[in-house]
């Protein structure tokens, strides 16, 4: 909608080129294999996932690497149902915050694998506790989506 | 402490959409502050600028473009990324170096020029793992509020009731972008952006740049008869990856037992007397009560439904409206310390709470969920 005063449209649009580093190289090498990969820190004993080189609470080196299971518990969620600039998944989708067994972090992905399209049968669907297992695309390419979302068990 | 710094004059410029350009407000609002007290520009000491290249129009390296609207021609002057209430304590450190008898902090941002705060936020994400999710704070926000909800039985009401109170609050505020009478059905039948959060639990994107003028003890003396002080200040961190962190376990209470230590506050629910506090989304105004020690954990919504927390309760909180009402994202921080310092002074006109103020807290928090948290407090 044109505003009522003068005004000029502009954005930053600029390429960057980052390095995936050793840790991410390994962790993404997993998703193409359907493995998510962890890292245990030898300090707090913790179990890290996605892997990190560090433990961020101790300080120390991981020094161990943990193929995590592919199931968990789901503890945090939300529907959204809004479109965002640079949005990279089309809603609506189920963001999520997932414990896989074993594990001692949460880790970030969706929900899915049902009808999204009515949110009251997703209020009845999803709930915070529920088991929930990883489900991975045919297509994989090293992506974070190469795990397509985590199914209700 | 080494020293004393007082709070000698603020400004701060409407957060509605306005037809200025960023330049000319941002000069507008220096001149302004400056003018208060009667202080040249030559005689100003050093300033503090906070503001974020990508909440800025899109013109970075943003403070090269606004160093001289801010009065920064020659001078010692540096620049702080992020949550203004940082810039503040930067330039309460610079006032105790000895070096330096007047500071100037100014915080910019004009949101009404940017895309949404969400594309943003989303910006904060590293690019391999969380923004292939789309994760930005609205989404951070929404987990923290379901867990809030679920642990302690907080009901969707009582998080509405928050910006109720807030928007009802903020028709006294002339400089509220967002003001209005509204219902806690108003609220919860706003749209449904992101399960649990409605679009009205959610803060704007304002304009705001926000200046709060500090000067030396012996200094301020000079300049006014109602110096506000410095008294106490801190901050806490975070790990980065959500799921590292306990969302309902967070940093603000670490970050206020350090303010509380330095100012010597031992009781916060009695020996504050007002509290400016950044909620940007209405249910963790009742986080942080807990989080800042005015009730005990999981009675945020108790404390708000008892009235100690409205306008004419014994502990105010937000009076201005918060950031419900007037988000200028960067400049949210510093706009607490300029509303903390009106109300001290007795200068809030129509938002001028009822009970007397000596003491005020301002808290400012940036990054999902609450990832950092700053708190400051200030003394009549
Ligand atoms: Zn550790």
């Amino acid at each position: 909608m044109a505003k009522e005063f003068k005004t000029i449209k502009t954005e930053i649009r600029l390429p960057y080129e980052l390095a995936y580093g050793a840790t991410w190289t390994r962790f993404f090498e997993g998703m193409e294999n359907e493995i998510i990969y962890g890292t245990k820190c030898s300090k707090c004993g913790r179990v890290l996932v996605p892997a990190r080189s560090f433990c961020p609470r101790c300080f120390v080196d991981t020094d161990e690497w943990v193929e995590t299971a592919q199931e968990g518990v789901l503890t945090a969620w939300s529907y959204v149902n809004y479109k965002y600039f640079g949005q990279p998944i089309e809603p609506p989708f189920i963001g999520a915050l997932i414990r896989l067994d074993g594990t001692d972090v949460d880790f970030l992905h969706l929900i899915g694998g049902f009808d999204l399209s009515d949110f009251d049968l997703v209020r009845k669907t999803v709930k915070n506790g529920m088991r929930v297992k990883a489900a991975w695309s045919n297509e994989r390419k090293g992506h974070i989506l190469d795990l397509k979302y985590f199914e209700p068990v | 402490m080494p020293g004393k710094v007082a709070i000698v004059a603020v400004a701060q410029n409407a957060g509605a959409e306005s037809k200025d350009n960023f330049y000319d407000q941002a000069y507008v609002v220096t001149k302004e502050v400056l003018d208060k007290v009667g202080l040249n520009r030559d005689d100003l000491g050093t300033i503090v600028s906070a503001s974020s290249d990508i909440y800025h129009g899109g013109i970075s390296c943003a403070n090269s473009y606004y160093w001289e609207t801010t009065g920064g021609f020659l001078k010692n002057a540096s620049r702080q990324d992020g949550e203004s209430l940082f810039a503040f304590f930067y330039g309460v450190m610079r006032i105790l170096t000895g070096y330096y008898d007047s500071a100037l902090i100014i915080a910019l941002c004009k949101g009404s020029e940017n895309p949404e705060n969400d594309a943003c936020t989303l910006m904060y994400t590293d690019p391999f793992y969380t923004r292939g999710i789309g994760l930005q704070e609205t989404m951070a926000a929404a987990f923290q509020m379901r867990l809030y909800m679920e642990r302690y039985g907080i009901t969707e009401e009582q998080c509405a009731k928050v910006a109720v109170k807030n928007l009802g609050n903020s028709l006294g505020n002339p400089y509220a972008h967002r003001k209005g009478r509204y219902t806690v059905e108003d609220i919860l039948y706003s749209e449904r952006i992101i399960d649990p959060l409605t679009a009205m639990q959610v803060a704007p994107k304002s304009e705001g740049i926000v200046a709060v003028l500090l000067a030396s003890e012996e200094k301020a003396k000079e300049l006014t008869d109602k110096p506000v002080w410095f008294k106490g200040y801190g901050s806490s961190l975070d790990n980065y990856y959500l799921g590292d962190r306990d969302l309902l376990d967070g940093q603000l209470k670490n970050a206020a037992a350090r303010a509380y230590k330095m100012a010597g506050i031992s009781d916060p629910r009695k020996e504050i007397d007002l509290a400016e506090i950044t909620e940007p989304y209405a249910f963790q105004e009742l986080m942080w009560y807990e989080d800042l020690g005015f009730c005990p954990k999981g009675e945020g919504g108790r404390l708000l439904d008892s009235g100690v927390t409205q306008k004419n309760g014994d502990l105010p909180v937000n009076p201005s409206g918060g950031v419900l009402a007037n988000n200028p994202y960067v400049s949210r921080g510093l706009q607490r310390v300029v509303e903390a310092t009106l109300q001290l002074r007795g200068e809030a006109g129509e938002r001028q709470v009822d009970r007397e103020v000596r003491t005020a807290l301002a808290h400012g928090t940036h990054g999902f969920a609450g990832q950092c948290h700053a708190v400051a407090i200030l003394g009549s």
